[in-house]
């Protein structure tokens, strides 16, 4: 393979793993802050216990996920120096930025905040353990947002100017941060991690449930992970989804093509819901069509053009079709499923029906990997619709590793990570398994720092 | 705008390598320092809830170098590739041996995770100390301003050097011996009865090594650089980093002997601080030094990235680092004196 493959592989295998996590993260943050927000303002004692018990659990699956972030996270930080450093060189000027505010504004806050949501309990006032919580999300998706409007700039590149060096520097910070495809894309992705923390949760409290076994607890976590998953399920297809398709078919009108393997531009143009796109032909094999929806959900009308990849020249192509047109319509489809299944179980919910209903339950608990693979096919989607380019219009895929690292040792670098991931993926699920059946009242292996801050302060 | 940058960045490494820094200094010395089992919690629980903290210095300032000097970063990350990779595993390696020792109770587990935690923390201020060794020394960059560095090739400094060699290795080898020394002096001052004598024990006997190391470090700096005076000679005010250096090696050896745990600890700091300004100062005004003919420094006024995002910078690097050190004073704060010796586990 040249050298350039293995440092696309490199990247994308990296940073396909390291997102297994903060997707996670990020919405259970946000699930945490709800679970203690409850807890804060009930006036029943009975409920508040079982909420204050429920957020401690989660607190606890959060931060072996997180801890598996932050060790997956570091490498992505040097990995455009080391892997892609002409395009480090290039456009450091512009996403060194927002990269730098990342480190600045959000890890601080979150090595600060999560050592005390997870250890400071008993130790501050339910007030200030609510505040640590919310700095938490806070941080987690402060830090979302940063690496949000750097992947923004790569696709739709704004507020920059090209030095006579041949690199680019900020020529407006405001129009960097305020980039409409960030604040579209970040809707969009936060929305996504939301789903798959609610599936999460949703998916543990249906085995308490199937398996009768802290049922107090399940009920719990069934009630928060349907009603966060029915709302973020339907915002992630509207308006969040739709207004990004929408805008990234007026800005990468050549990716969205792709995405739905509509190789010639027509009036009226149909949805392929499933097929095989044939380069060689240029048509879809063994389609499954709907007529005019394309166009419609596009433009809202349904005798619109679309325009097909043959309006644009070959190099400008998508450089891996088949694998992009499969990642949209897996997250599309996956994304249809998800609010079907939350929209039938929170009706359930509201009937009172939910927490005995073993039909819905079972799919509840078998779907929670269903979103880590939407999301992951949402990234590819968002990355391979970019391709050839790196930065949109600017610079290509192939001007952009780092010339002097030959692909023997990328491959050697490569291997070494896959390595080293297969042993945390192991680690994962012994950590997240071993709490899931212990429950969520199993006393904390680590109370070492309750004990030490009760006996220095 | 440029000057101040290159100060921002180096302060920030060098407040990494002074935090960081006893975390992994623990880690160096654990296994002969701390013996039983409720000696390794206590060290443990020492760094326990600041070791994450510490670690972020080296993401944020890493960061702020790509957004200050991208084609430093280019550079730098590109040619040091094979290093820099290996540090991204023993920080994995590390950072999950902690997490990790936390959440087992079985003996097989935590001996593993002792094990994992110090040998990745000493090869960890090895390649540090020889990193920064390779950046004063110099590396062949080439006309396009890259490079690439095996980690090996004849062990000489010189127009064809490996990221090993006889001078980088001394490198390596004073940072582990600063560092473990830095670990003792935290350890002493954070723990109780005969974990931290044996801490000040070790540090009594590491100190003439590590001041020995530094001595000869001098003129071998010189020998492998021997431009490196010239910014002293430029600019006298410089040589106060090393008057300082050895202030701070005479404070800790006076502070060892009168029982002085603060002051021994602050002197190991401002030992640390006083070499990397040193350091900073022999390169400044080059990030870069090259070697041989074929390519040019890499200079701050090359460097620096444009002149809008590094003014708005400024101003949001002032507000962020503050904030910042709000929270890690709270960490430092909340946690502040010694740990109980039968301390329960540590964790994050």
């Amino acid at each position: 393979m040249d050298a350039l493959t293995l440092h696309r592989i490199h990247f994308a295998f990296t940073i396909t793993y390291h997102y297994l996590f903060p997707q996670l993260t990020m919405g259970l943050a946000l699930l945490i802050v709800v679970m203690k927000t409850i807890a804060l303002r009930t006036t029943d004692p009975d409920k508040r216990e079982r909420y204050d018990v429920t957020a401690r659990f989660w607190a606890r699956i959060f931060a072996v996920n997180f801890v598996l972030g932050v060790v997956t996270g570091i490498p992505m930080e040097f990995q455009f120096g080391t892997n892609w450093s002409e395009f480090s060189r290039r456009t450091g000027g512009v996403i060194g930025q927002p990269l730098a505010m990342e480190g600045i504004f959000s890890f601080f806050l979150e090595s600060a905040f999560l050592g005390l949501l997870l250890f400071g309990e008993k130790r501050i006032s339910r007030k200030l353990h609510w505040f640590a919580a919310f700095m938490v999300w806070l941080g987690s998706w402060i830090s979302g947002f940063f690496i949000i409007v750097t992947d923004a700039w790569m696709q739709h590149p704004v507020a920059y100017h090209l030095r006579p060096d041949g690199t680019y520097e900020v020529t407006s910070f405001w129009g960097l941060l305020l980039n409409p495809w960030a604040w579209l894309q970040y809707a969009h992705n936060m929305s996504g991690a939301v789903i798959t923390g609610a599936f999460v949760v949703a998916a543990t409290g249906a085995l308490y449930l199937l398996q009768h076994r802290f049922e107090e607890y399940g009920r719990v976590f069934v009630k928060i992970g349907v009603i966060a998953g029915v709302a973020s399920c339907l915002a992630q297809i509207f308006p969040t989804g739709d207004m990004h398709g929408k805008y990234m078919a007026r800005h990468q009108p050549v990716a969205v093509a792709a995405m739905e393997g509509l190789f010639h531009s027509e009036p009226g143009a149909p949805m392929v819901l499933m097929g095989q796109p044939n380069e060689q032909t240029q048509t879809i094999d063994n389609p499954l069509v709907v007529n005019k929806v394309l166009s419609f959900l596009i433009y809202g009308t349904t005798t619109a053009e679309v325009k097909g990849l043959d309006q644009f020249p070959r190099e400008d192509w998508p450089t891996a079709l088949p694998l992009l047109f499969y990642s949209y319509h897996i997250m599309a489809g996956l994304g249809t499923y998800f609010a079907a299944l939350m929209t039938v179980a929170a009706f359930l919910l509201w009937r009172g029906k939910l927490y005995s209903t073993r039909w819905i339950l079972w799919p509840l608990l078998l779907s929670f990997p269903l979103p880590y693979i939407a999301n992951t096919a949402g990234w590819m989607t968002a990355e391979l619709g970019r391709q050839p380019w790196l930065v949109y219009g600017l610079m290509r895929t192939s001007e952009g590793y780092s010339k002097h690292v030959g692909p023997a040792t990328s491959l050697f670098t490569l291997l070494g990570f896959l390595g080293m991931y297969s042993v945390l993926s192991i680690l994962w699920i012994v950590m997240v398994y071993t709490a899931i059946q212990k429950g969520p009242k199993a006393p904390v292996v680590d109370e070492g720092h309750d004990a030490h801050t009760l006996t220095t302060a | 705008m440029g000057t101040l940058w290159f100060w921002i960045v180096a302060v920030m490494l060098t407040v990494y390598v002074v935090l960081d820094g006893f975390d992994l200094g623990v880690g160096i010395v654990y296994l002969f320092v701390a013996r039983t089992e409720p000696e390794r919690r206590q060290a443990m629980h020492a760094i326990g809830p600041v070791w994450d903290g510490n670690e972020v210095w080296l993401l944020a300032g890493g960061g702020t170098l790509f957004f200050a000097f991208p084609l430093l970063y280019a550079s730098s990350f590109s040619g040091f590739y094979l290093p820099l990779t290996i540090v991204l595993w023993l920080l994995m390696v590390r950072g999950l041996s902690i997490e990790l020792r936390s959440h087992t109770h079985d003996g097989v587990y935590m001996a593993l995770f002792d094990a994992t935690f110090s040998l990745s923390s000493a090869m960890l201020a090895i390649f540090f100390g020889a990193a920064l060794a390779n950046v004063i020394r110099g590396v062949p960059l080439g006309a396009d301003d890259y490079f690439f560095l095996p980690l090996w090739t004849n062990w000489r400094t010189g127009p064809n050097p490996g990221i090993l060699d006889w001078y980088t290795v001394l490198g390596g080898v004073l940072a582990l011996l600063a560092l473990g020394l830095h670990g003792l002096l935290y350890l002493a001052l954070k723990t109780t009865s005969e974990l931290n004598a044996r801490a000040k024990m070790w540090a009594g006997r590491l100190w003439p090594v590590v001041a020995l190391v530094t001595a000869v470090s001098v003129p071998a700096t010189t020998v492998a650089r021997p431009d490196s005076l010239v910014h002293y000679h430029e600019h006298g005010i410089a040589w106060m980093a090393p008057i300082a250096v050895v202030a701070a090696l005479v404070t800790i050896a006076v502070s060892l002997k009168r029982n002085w745990e603060w002051r021994a600890f602050m002197g190991s700091c401002g030992y640390l601080v006083s070499m990397l300004v040193g350091a900073a100062a022999g390169l400044y005004p080059v990030l870069l030094p090259t070697v041989g003919t074929a390519g040019r420094n890499i200079t701050i006024d090359r460097a620096l990235a444009g002149a809008h995002s590094v003014r708005v910078g400024l101003v949001w690097w002032s507000i962020g680092i503050t904030l910042a050190l709000i929270y890690s004073a709270t960490v430092y704060w909340l946690f502040r004196g010694k740990v109980p010796e039968h301390a329960e586990g540590y964790g994050h």
